[in-house]
């Protein structure tokens, strides 16, 4: 026996009704009865009845028309109806169908065949609930997951497509082809000026991208303000994502560091596709190939920062993209590929119509279905420091007022050397000085070419005549990198005097090196001329940049001073 | 796509062999060869000589079998890669984590 439910019966004729009333209650239902049509859709309305029988032939109002009625206000519910009739004509038996029923019984009544109709009909109605009830949970679980997914996706590209990507010399293109896509698009200036730039694409898209990217972008972010080398930031970078993707999930990336000052970029790529430097002035493009395992993959321990350099004119662009271009197929499932890429890179040269050119090739060659991967590319143009309009650095200090007469000494020898940039402490500790902080930027473009000159030329001994042409500038950072990791002996010495007053004050920065200098006299006479070339340049912009710039012993002892106000020290 | 395995006679191998598309659809199959063994394998090697293609999850895939076979203690290759499959391991650095041949 089914379970009891609530059953419509609905007949004018009272002998009818209280038969079949009688077999209905029998079988352990509850009975509404009707005793013509518009009595059957009042009774419908106010008890709500599981099952409808109906006599198609009534007062007042039909069977059929009742059947239609009781469709409409039932909406999305199933109320089988089971059509009760003297009619025998196949025509007028189908058209109790038509109207809304789901069954007809012919009288004479027979009870068990009406139990029967009940209890299959029921069956029915009860699927068709439970469907229902599916349908409804599903629908509500999706909308629940895209409101997440939207609330998600806000996060990520606030987190994800941030910094300073509206800078006149970035151009980029993120399609929204996912809720949100697993690619990471990253730009801030560091305290020197320079500009460090991200993609990253994080295997698989969602949640896991989203939540790799959290700690990506806060990495990037503080470190690249504080000063910290590229190398730095993808080794720590590396670390985190280590730590917290499970094994399987990583994030391929390539980095930059366009150094508007030198005119160089400096690379790190890990298993994204190659990028590629364009010149403006006509010279071939040149694929920056990826060297490295993607980010998150090993041990830190294991981890190569090492970087290529290139050197770049003004114009020249680095062009940089994740799978989803190479891969993106046409109608005929054919990939868009490498050479094409190249050939319109070659089209161009580094113009300025190349990126829209890419843009609108790869959209022809997706056509209509514009899906699959992510399709991400940033363009990175070399311009004159001064051309750029992203913002530097705000750095934040502990306090307004600051050490007023201080002093420090800070040295490292030969491992520190090889495995420490002081850079950011250093940075840190001047940036306490308030007077100091507007200058920020030229401060640490001071400190690094001072410890540059004094570990490369000083300690290390490399002469920067090696970098006179294009290529001996690769090749310089190799021989670097070489005689970094054989360094036994030497230091570097770092000693800082800084006074302020009210009025006034001044920083002394003085670097001293285990090198054996150089000739100073020549090399003041060689400066005049020199502007321009490959090397020599670090130096033309200490002399721009600090208020003095002294040279003492045989070159290998300089002293850089800032001053401000008065420069007074209070002492007077 | 069809992910085929075999241990060797003396149960110190294993190869998988993946056939068609590797990618994400991949993931279950290509786990269970590796996890649901009587034996205990130490050395791995995937054939793609059939395989036609990989995403970045068939990656994913091969760093958690090398994980399976002992991190960075583990013996395991990949052998006869097309030149589109080569190039993705390539471009991602994987030589320096499994032998590719």
């Amino acid at each position: 026996m089914s379970e009891p439910i609530r059953v419509l019966v609905a007949d004018d004729n009272r002998t009818d009704r209280l038969l079949l009333s009688k077999i209905v209650a029998l079988e352990g239902h509850q009975v509404i009865s009707a005793v013509d049509g518009v009595d059957a859709l009042e009774k419908f309305r106010a008890a709500r009845p599981q099952i409808v029988l109906l006599d198609a032939l009534m007062p007042k109002l039909d069977g059929f028309e009742v059947a239609r009625q009781i469709r409409r206000e039932a909406g999305d519910a199933f109320i089988p109806i089971i059509f009760l009739t003297s009619l025998t004509e196949a025509d007028e038996l189908a058209r109790c169908l038509t109207a809304g029923g789901d069954d007809f019984l012919s009288k004479p009544y027979n009870s068990l065949i009406l139990r029967a109709k009940i209890t299959a009909l029921d069956r029915m109605r009860q699927l068709h609930a439970t469907m229902q009830d599916q349908r409804d949970e599903i629908a509500q679980y999706n909308a629940r997951l895209l409101r997440e997914q939207e609330a998600a996706k806000d996060i990520f590209d606030s987190v994800a497509h941030s910094g300073c990507l509206a800078a006149n010399n970035i151009r980029h293109l993120i399609s929204p082809l996912a809720v949100f896509n697993g690619d990471v698009v990253l730009a801030a200036r560091n305290p020197a000026g320079s500009m460090y730039v991200l993609l990253g694409d994080f295997t698989g898209h969602g949640l896991t991208a989203s939540i790799g990217a959290m700690p990506l972008a806060e990495i990037f972010y503080g470190m690249t303000q504080k000063g910290f080398h590229l190398a730095d930031v993808l080794r720590e970078c590396n670390r985190k994502l280590k730590d917290i993707l499970p094994v399987g999930y990583f994030c391929c990336a390539t980095m930059v560091d366009f150094n508007f000052q030198k005119g160089t970029v400096e690379v790190w790529s890990g298993g994204l596709p190659d990028a590629y430097v364009t010149r403006s002035g006509g010279d071939p493009t040149v694929a920056v190939v990826s060297r490295h395992l993607p980010l998150g993959v090993i041990a830190t321990e294991k981890f190569d920062g090492s970087t290529e350099v290139y050197e770049l004119a003004p114009g020249d662009r680095l062009l940089m993209c994740t799978d989803g271009l190479l891969e993106s197929r046409n109608g005929d499932g054919e990939m868009f590929g490498s050479e094409r890429l190249m050939q319109i890179l070659e089209r161009h040269r580094g113009g300025d119509a190349c990126f829209e050119a890419l843009r609108t090739a790869a959209y022809a060659h997706m056509g209509e279905q514009r899906r699959e991967d992510d399709l991400t590319l940033v363009e990175v143009t070399m311009l004159d420091e001064h051309e750029i309009d992203a913002p530097m650095p705000n750095y934040v200090a502990s306090g307004q007022i600051g050490p007023r007469d201080w002093s420090l000494s800070f040295q490292l020898g030969p491992t520190s050397l090889k495995e420490f940039n002081p850079l950011p402490l250093l940075q840190h500790v001047l940036m306490e000085v308030p007077a100091l902080r507007i200058r920020g930027g030229v401060i640490f473009t001071v400190l690094s070419e001072l410890y540059t000159n004094a570990l490369d030329h000083g300690v290390i001994g490399l002469s920067s005549v090696v970098k006179s042409t294009a290529n001996g500038f690769a090749s310089y950072y190799q021989r670097r990198l070489d005689a970094l990791n054989a360094l036994v002996d030497g230091f570097v010495r770092f000693e800082f005097v800084s006074r302020a007053s009210d009025s006034g004050g001044y920083l002394k920065i003085r670097v001293i090196d285990s090198g054996r200098g150089f000739d100073v006299a020549a090399l003041h006479a060689r400066r005049a001329d020199e502007t321009g070339a490959y090397h020599g340049r670090g130096l033309n912009l200490l002399y721009q940049l600090c208020d003095s710039l002294t040279f003492e012993g045989c070159g290998n002892d300089v002293e850089a001073a800032f001053y401000w106000g008065d420069g007074s020290d209070g002492s007077a | 796509m069809t992910i085929r395995s075999e241990v060797s006679a003396d149960g110190f191998g294993l190869t998988i062999a993946v056939e068609g598309r590797f990618d994400f659809s991949a993931h279950r199959d290509f786990r269970e060869t590796y996890e649901r063994l009587d034996a205990e394998p130490k050395a791995f090697t995937v054939d793609m000589r059939e395989t036609t293609y990989l995403d970045s999850s068939a990656l994913g895939m091969l760093l958690l079998l090398r994980d399976h076979a002992g991190g960075d203690a583990a013996e395991v290759k990949i052998v006869n890669c097309n030149p589109d499959v080569r190039k993705i391991l390539t471009i991602s650095n994987f030589e320096q984590l499994f032998e590719i041949r």
